[in-house]
């Protein structure tokens, strides 16, 4: 029983000491996977440059979970900083300001691309968003009737595709980058093969209608992938006739195991997504609590380093790890943005 | 008597005693298969898993054994003081304030001298840039902030070479494929070709991977603070748990009645024991973070939950050492006058201590690999700095494996099953103390 009252003893004085020390010394951030490498890259050169500010903390975690801890609240035990791969939703926003976290600076830094790759030694493929559309809808149109996906390899998709069962690994239902691939990719296959008009003729409403057309099929030939793009890539090694999707970055740093095809006749480059000539890409941003730039030190002189050229600008770090830059005027116009203190 | 005497040369001629005899043989046989087989099946379910424990540990030492060495340029740096202290204020604080190229450019002008190269030769200047890791300059620039002595001398530097050049030099970027689908490009090649003849470039034990802290560069990239928050978090375990445990574990034991309400906890701990981590970790967050203000990311926090987890194994064993201690010692104890707590103290517990430790120990261990709760409570994070108290943000050795695995960079790769490496061995050594702690301490009644 001694024991026990001394043991108690301890935690009460543990978390006493704990309470005092919590006055916020260093930067929180949290958030979306896909911003993480460029926020930790960001990070560590702030840590670098500024000796006498410590380095910011950095967390993973994903898009809407970082926003969840974002909106608990303004306080020393609270994230400053959100990641998002995805600009916030509007029941989130309502959310944080119910919290107490009236004013949120969105910061837009650049935009992601997202890749269709196969095995090396494969052939090329160049799609079109139809082909996606009707290699894993869950509904296709087939003679004119929406039917349950009839197709089972990729040479009944379109002549000329090899004669490969379908196997496509896509990002799973809470990846930040599934939306991307349901809107500029499903959606957009399903209304170039007049699908959307044959859900809507067939009774459905607009939205409903997109739904339908966001539907992957579930019988195994689209398999959704919530890890990492390393688990994707471990697909399509063992699996060689798969086809996997994958960020501009994960590809560039793995040239030598995937090919790339084209969409709509468009490479992805760098050049190609910051020109906005490639279709399947996405803005990704991060959010700030303003009631937190004058507290926390070093946090606004971190959001203004984040937004430097030497930063995200084109011959970045970031970029070099697979960032798509945001043309000069628009890093220009976010930043003026911040300085103006303008909030959602 | 006499009748069984006379019947017995009867037998050996074969009657119905013979036949008696005969069946037990064939019992027998069967019974013998039957064990053989049972072996055999023992035999064969045993070799399977070494062989797997073989296969597992084949690839993880095999994908990691490389990352203990690692890659790096040794260049004569000129520590010119003009550069370094152009206002001749050679202080730390003046060091690390100032023109942060001022770094680059030392690095740039050694370079030069190391390749032999044109000063006006600037794109040779950056191909051999490329080489060398991001994080060379702030290197030097934390180098020479700690020993200002070395402003105005000239002395060889070790320079990290890049994770990419790093994986080609251990052939894990391979130079047979194309060039446009490799990292090292073909003048990248030819420098290293040239580093190496000279023998600047050279294979150097990996320290780093154990001192330094995170970093998106996968060369200065260590275990550091994961090591050392991993530390805190074993001793706010074994500071708590121990105690509370043990004491725990002596009053259900010795001293509580057997009612409905000690079976209840009983059945509950054993309950506890069996409650998948992660939501250990739920409870960390709602409790510790969320209710009592603790910070996130914080070791304390994590050693607070692993607390959690273990406390039920540590009970459990305590318990069991406590049976095992013979009723006479404690009958001895208290015929001989000793109250109930001196027999429990003077006399069980220690012949307990070794089933006590090995449980403690084992729970430790266990704590030491777990990560589920760990990433609801924060502990999977970027950090840089090392964490001075419990309470300073850190990571976690299973947390940093975690998030090496993620990385696409092939310098990565080996760093994760390097760092698996550097778990294993400490789980390795905890459980053999546990050993040793059990034949040290043994009693036999």
């Amino acid at each position: 029983m001694k024991f026990s009252t001394a043991a108690s003893a301890i935690v009460l004085g543990l978390s006493a000491t704990g309470t005092a020390a919590l006055a916020a010394e260093q930067i929180h951030i949290a958030g979306s996977s896909t911003v993480l490498p460029y926020a930790t890259i960001v990070a560590e050169a702030f840590a670098e440059a500024n000796p006498n500010f410590k380095a910011p903390i950095v967390e993973g975690g994903g898009t809407g979970a970082g926003l969840k801890e974002f909106c608990k609240g303004v306080g020393d035990d609270t994230i400053d900083i959100a990641d998002a791969s995805r600009p916030i939703k509007a029941e989130e926003l309502d959310a944080c300001k119910a919290a107490g976290v009236t004013e949120v600076q969105e910061i837009r830094i650049g935009y992601d691309g997202i890749v269709f790759a196969s095995d090396i030694k494969g052939p090329d493929f160049a799609y079109e968003p139809a082909d996606w559309f009707n290699a894993i809808g869950a509904q296709v149109l087939k003679d004119g009737q929406l039917v349950d996906n009839p197709n089972a390899k990729w040479s009944d998709v379109k002549a000329g595709f090899p004669d490969w069962d379908i196997a496509a690994y896509i990002p799973g239902e809470k990846h930040g980058t599934r939306e991307v691939f349901e809107l500029n990719v499903l959606l957009a296959g399903c209304k170039a093969t007049k699908a959307y008009d044959a859900f809507i003729a067939s009774g459905l409403a607009k939205a409903d209608a997109e739904k339908a057309c966001a539907k992957v099929r579930k019988d195994g030939k689209a398999v959704d992938i919530d890890g990492e793009y390393n688990e994707t890539l471990a697909r399509i090694d063992s699996n060689k006739t798969g086809i996997g999707v994958f960020g501009l970055a994960f590809y560039e740093n793995n040239k030598d195991k995937l090919k790339v095809a084209t969409m709509s006749g468009i490479s992805p480059s760098v050049e190609t997504i910051a020109k906005g000539e490639y279709p399947v890409s996405r803005p990704l941003f991060f959010y700030v609590k303003k009631a937190h730039l004058g507290v926390v030190p070093g946090l606004k002189d971190y959001v203004e380093f984040f937004l430097a050229d030497q930063m995200i600008g084109p011959r970045s770090p970031s970029v070099a790890k697979g960032l798509v830059p945001a043309p000069k005027s628009e890093r220009e116009q976010v930043l003026a943005d911040f300085q103006a203190g303008k909030t959602l | 008597m006499t009748e069984a005497a006379s019947r017995l040369p009867v037998s050996r001629l074969g009657g119905p005693e013979v036949r008696a005899i005969s069946r037990i043989d064939i019992g027998l046989r069967r019974r013998y298969a039957a064990e053989r087989r049972f072996r055999a099946y023992g035999l064969a379910a045993v070799t399977i898993a070494l062989c797997f424990l073989l296969a597992l540990f084949g690839s993880i030492v095999g994908k990691g054994y490389t990352a203990f060495q690692q890659t790096r340029i040794a260049m004569m740096v000129d520590f010119d003081a003009s550069i370094i202290a152009p206002d001749g204020d050679r202080s730390p604080a003046a060091v690390l304030s100032g023109n942060a190229f001022r770094f680059d450019d030392l690095i740039a002008a050694s370079l030069q001298k190391t390749l032999e190269l044109d000063p006006d030769d600037e794109d040779g200047l950056y191909d051999g840039l490329d080489l060398l890791s991001k994080g060379s300059a702030p290197m030097l620039r934390s180098m020479i902030a700690k020993d200002p002595s070395l402003i105005g001398t000239k002395r060889s530097v070790d320079f990290y070479a890049t994770g990419d050049v790093d994986s080609f030099v251990k052939g894990t970027i391979r130079a047979d494929i194309p060039e446009s689908q490799r990292l090292i490009k073909d003048k990248h090649i030819a420098l290293i070709d040239k580093l190496e003849k000279d023998g600047a470039l050279h294979l150097a034990f990996n320290t780093g991977l154990f001192t330094n802290g995170a970093s998106t560069r996968p060369e200065m990239a260590g275990v550091g603070v994961a090591l050392v928050g991993s530390l805190y978090m074993m001793l706010v375990v074994l500071v708590l748990s121990l105690p509370l445990g043990v004491a725990g574990s002596i009053y259900l034991e010795e001293f509580a009645p057997k009612n409905r309400w000690t079976d209840l906890i009983e059945v509950n701990i054993n309950n506890l024991a069996a409650v998948p981590s992660i939501v250990y970790g739920l409870l960390g967050l709602a409790v510790f973070i969320n209710f009592a203000h603790l910070p996130r990311s914080a070791s304390l926090v994590g050693g607070l939950v692993l607390t959690l987890t273990t406390l039920p194994t540590i009970i459990i064993a305590t318990r069991a050492a406590l049976k095992a201690v013979p009723p006479s010692i404690r009958e001895a104890g208290l015929g001989v006058g000793a109250s109930k707590m001196q027999t429990v103290f003077h006399h069980v517990l220690p012949l307990a201590m070794p089933g006590v430790l090995t449980g403690t120990i084992i729970g430790l261990a266990h704590a030491l690999g777990e990560t589920a709760p760990l990433l609801m409570i924060g502990m999977k994070a970027f950090i840089v700095e090392y964490p001075t108290t419990p309470l300073d943000p850190a990571t976690a050795l299973p947390t940093q494996i975690y998030m090496w695995a993620t990385e696409p960079e092939r310098a990565f790769t080996e760093r994760t099953s390097a760092a698996i490496i550097v778990l294993l061995a400490f789980l390795l050594a905890m459980n053999s103390l546990a050993i040793i702690l059990r034949r040290a301490f043994e009693r036999r009644w």
